[in-house]
């Protein structure tokens, strides 16, 4: 049946509202595994400037294994190799891929966030603390706020990767673009409007992602 | 005048293989005003920082107003401040920095607002009362709002004299604080400075603003090489050095 739909009658009666449900996995897992991998980010950047040597270590050793292994067989490890460690560590796709993308693009991040402060002059943290600040407090009303501006081209490059890597989670069967892209293009024997418009989706999440980005960039920099 | 401010007994400092601080003995007086002078590369910023504590002593010892700066006596014995003891013993001597480090993304009066607020936990309205009175006093109520990239850099270093001002410092340390301005900005500094020795602030002052030390020190010592070679009333070590390295150096900068 669907086989004699012209492009416009497929795309329209199959192919979009299909990956209209599809999208919101894909940006579900965009701003999970971006909430999660910045919180994570500014630990581990944290911990890679700490006096402390093992906090070193650990960081180091962090960022070297998430970023020196495939994402996908992050993710396959954790969907399919956790529960054969501990079946208490058994995930549906769709935590199991913010998990994984999270844990990922922490190492990423974390070495964003290292290089942003490491960016200040070193005369900033001393004054902080001359006047009694805390490392702490001088990190947290001093340091990083300077640190914003410079953050947002680097984050807005790790976001947009991000959303496209989000495609990776098809492997462990969550239904975001792609997967329900490709489910599309083998059903019909016109493969072409399914990649087409999945293409499209994922072209005006990274639109609309650096669009955002320049426009905070530009606010905070009238600010200064 | 029984204690000094700050007492420095034996201190030395070195980085690797250079030993900066060579033994310095030192103590300055509640409202005296002592300059140093000495080339590049004597230990000049290095003394100001490990009276600070921004840098670790190798050896001797530090006091500020009678307390040992960095360790504590238990039970006979001396052992590493916390953190915490560190950061209320910093917060009782102000610094002035050469590059004024002041805080970019803050406005002058946040600027001299946040350790108050942050620090002393001062309520946010009193915190800028006294943030806007110290800058009346530095000659800038008008600029309270403005950031420092607005400002001149004479400017900026009245508002970090402020800003260290704010704390309610024991003494002054400033380092080289015209050397970065440009010629005609230098005096509205050293004003807000020789307005402070009046008042009787104890102050710390490397500098190579010679009139300046001849005017308002009343003391100055000269370093080469990580230790004083010379120090006395500025008549004195300026005009009739007895060191040959202060002739020399003197020589050089007059
Ligand atoms: N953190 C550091 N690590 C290693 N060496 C240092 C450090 N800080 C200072 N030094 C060295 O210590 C010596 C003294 O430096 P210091 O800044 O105290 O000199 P100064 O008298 O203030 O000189 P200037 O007039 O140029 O400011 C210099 O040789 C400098 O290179
Ligand atoms: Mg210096």
């Amino acid at each position: 049946m669907a086989d004699r739909l012209g492009f416009w009658e497929l795309s329209v009666q199959v192919v979009i509202p299909q990956l209209l449900v599809a999208v919101r996995w894909t940006l579900a897992l965009t701003i999970c595994a971006a909430v999660l991998g910045t919180a994570l980010g500014l630990v581990i950047a944290l911990m890679r400037i700490s006096r402390s040597r093992s906090l070193r270590a650990l960081a180091t050793g962090y960022v070297t294994l998430l970023r020196g292994t495939p994402l996908m067989l992050q993710l396959l490890f954790i969907y399919y190799g956790l529960p054969q460690i501990d079946p208490r560590l058994t995930f549906d796709p769709f935590p199991a891929a913010v998990i994984g993308m999270g844990l990922n693009s922490g190492a990423y991040i974390a070495e964003i966030i290292r290089a942003a402060i490491q960016s200040i002059d070193k005369g900033q943290m001393e004054a902080a603390r001359s006047l009694g600040l805390s490392y702490g407090q001088a990190m947290r009303f001093v340091i990083l706020p300077q640190t914003y501006r410079r953050l947002i081209p680097p984050m807005v490059n790790e976001l947009v990767a991000l959303s496209k890597d989000t495609a990776q989670a098809m492997v462990i069967g969550l239904e975001e673009l792609l997967r329900t892209g490709s489910h599309l293009a083998s059903r019909f024997a016109r493969p072409g409007p399914a990649y087409l418009w999945t293409a499209v989706f994922y072209l005006g999440i990274t639109v609309v992602l650096s669009a955002v980005a320049t426009h905070l960039e530009q606010k905070l920099e009238a600010k200064e | 005048m029984a204690e000094p401010i700050i007492r420095l007994e034996g201190v030395r400092k070195r980085f690797g293989k250079l030993e900066v601080l060579r033994g310095i003995d030192l103590q300055v007086w509640p409202g005296e005003v002592v300059c140093i002078i000495g080339p590049s590369g004597s230990g000049k910023s290095t003394l100001l920082r490990c009276i600070n504590y921004l840098e670790k002593v190798t050896a001797g010892r530090v006091y500020v107003d009678g307390q040992l700066v960095g360790k504590r006596e238990v039970g006979g014995r001396l052992v590493d401040m916390s953190e915490r003891e560190l950061d209320r013993m910093r917060a009782q001597i102000g610094m002035v920095f050469q590059r004024f480090n002041l805080f970019p993304h803050l406005t002058a009066l946040e600027n001299v607002t946040l350790a108050p607020i942050q620090v002393k936990k001062m309520p946010r309205a009193e915190a800028e009362a006294r943030g806007m009175e110290l800058l009346r006093k530095v000659g800038l109520a008008d600029k309270a709002h403005e950031y420092p990239a607005r400002l001149s850099g004479g400017q900026q270093q009245r508002v970090a004299i402020a800003r260290a001002l704010a704390m309610e410092p024991k003494a002054m340390l400033f380092d080289e604080p015209t050397s970065a301005l440009d010629p005609e900005l230098v005096g509205e500094v050293l004003a807000v400075m020789k307005d402070l020795a009046r008042e009787g602030m104890t102050m710390v002052v490397v500098t190579h603003e010679m009139g300046f030390a001849r005017e308002v020190a009343d003391r100055v010592i000269f370093m080469d090489g990580g230790m004083i070679l010379e120090e006395g009333p500025p008549a004195a070590v300026m005009s009739a050095p007895r060191h040959p390295r202060t002739r020399e150096f003197l020589s050089k900068v007059l």
